[in-house]
């Protein structure tokens, strides 16, 4: 339910450990708000997501510390360099970033270490927030759209930094309309659950 | 805890680099009480009396002024998504925060208290005690206002809606800081003021926390 309405109901899915899944559906179909759900923003109305079968809202620091998250905003400040901005998030989460450069390598943004926010273009902005998933390891990545603003040769690596993540075990939850390929993953169209009454959804991963 | 440090010294970072509440709200601070001698002339009996009235009534106004960027800014893009996922409970990173908005408004305030005291010729018997009663009673600003920032976030003309909902809070602060420096200067202690500032930033330390998480629990949801 996003405001007042109800954007979906009747979805039941599972995601084993290295698994992905890629939300489809039109705009407005409720992708986002799914992932908001998932990532611990809010409740469902009806149902609840488990991890290894127990309820996430149950003990929610821990699911917060097992997650990223990667919403529409890239969380970038104008007057910080990239390096500061990663340090942060790495301090937020808890952890010391001992060298900023490698985790800016994967998505191609080591050369803009030291460059502040505000004189990267949009493509860099959406790497700069990507690279946030090499700073802490976490089992389960959530990304809503995160191929915006995003050059063939970044789709690439990006598309290389998930497939390594799912060959450690990590799963992934994706929004995505074009252009980012993910091997065999799940698809979930949410178009196919429009809201039928107020039957509970069991959901799990 | 470097959770906690994080976010405090990423929003000093970003006050020195970009020079703009802090100073903005010191330069009001003395600007504002700069006015007072003109508009009700410069007798120097006449101010003495009044100065610690226009002291507190400059600083409260002073830490209005940065209040509804405390989270807007964070909440536009997107950080504030961040700290809320962050394993740091949201209640403490309100309360870093508010640490941070105090050392960038309220300490430069305090700072510069002794300069506009002298300039309205506030009796120097009464000073330590105004100094006394700011540093209890501001901080205790920074937590009111945490609380009506973030319940007017994402509203439009955050700004106005915040001064009007804090305003009416800070009344007390007001009071007591005042009388503490004014019985400073009628050769009573005030030690009474300023136990009940003390008690005020007691009250609100754990529970303005609290009131501010809860209202961003809501408005990400």
């Amino acid at each position: 339910m996003r405001g007042e309405k109800r954007l979906f109901s009747g979805l039941d899915f599972q995601l084993p450990p290295g698994g992905a899944l890629v939300l489809t559906g039109p705009n407005g179909s409720g992708k986002s708000s799914l992932l908001r759900l998932m990532a611990g923003f809010g409740r469902p109305v009806a149902g609840h997501f488990a991890w290894d079968g127990a309820d996430v809202a149950r003990d929610a620091e821990a699911h917060r510390a097992r997650l990223h998250y990667v919403g529409h905003q890239d969380g970038l400040k104008p007057a910080l360099t990239v390096a500061e901005t990663l340090r942060f998030w790495a301090a937020l989460g808890g952890c010391r970033l001992a060298d900023p450069a490698a985790a800016l390598a994967p998505l191609g943004l080591a050369a803009l270490a030291e460059t502040p926010c505000r004189f990267l273009s949009s493509g860099q902005r959406r790497r700069l927030a990507l690279s946030r998933l090499a700073v802490r390891v976490a089992p389960l990545w959530l990304l809503d759209e995160p191929a915006v603003g995003l050059d063939s040769a970044a789709l690439a690596a990006l598309g290389a930094v998930i497939a390594r993540h799912r060959a450690m075990g990590g799963s992934v939850v994706v929004s995505t309309h074009q252009g980012l390929a993910v091997d065999d993953a799940a698809t979930l169209s949410l178009a196919d659950f429009p809201w039928r009454g107020s039957d509970p959804a069991g959901l799990g991963w | 805890m470097s959770s906690f440090l994080a976010i405090i010294r990423r929003d000093l970072r970003l006050a020195f680099r970009q020079g703009g509440d802090g100073a903005m709200a010191v330069m009001f601070f003395v600007l504002a009480a700069l006015l007072f001698p003109f508009g009700i002339g410069p007798e120097p009996e006449l101010l003495a009396r009044v100065a610690s009235g226009i002291i507190w009534v400059t600083a409260l106004l002073a830490a209005l002024l940065a209040l509804d960027r405390m989270f807007q800014t964070d909440w536009e893009d997107g950080t504030l998504e961040l700290i809320r996922l962050s394993p740091l409970p949201l209640e403490l990173a309100v309360l870093a925060k508010c640490l941070s908005h105090w050392l960038v408004t309220g300490l430069p305030v305090l700072l510069a208290t002794p300069l506009v005291a002298l300039m309205l010729r506030l009796d120097p018997s009464g000073l330590p005690m105004l100094l006394l009663g700011l540093l209890l009673g501001t901080p205790v600003l920074s937590l009111f206002g945490a609380v009506g920032a973030a319940l007017t976030l994402g509203a439009r003309r955050g700004g106005v809606l915040v001064s009007l909902l804090v305003l009416p809070l800070e009344i007390p602060v007001l009071i007591f800081g005042v009388g503490a420096a004014d019985a400073a200067l009628s050769q009573d202690t005030g030690s009474a003021q300023l136990a009940i500032l003390g008690a005020l930033l007691a009250f609100a330390l754990p529970l303005c926390p609290l009131a501010a998480a809860a209202a961003l629990r809501q408005a990400l949801e």
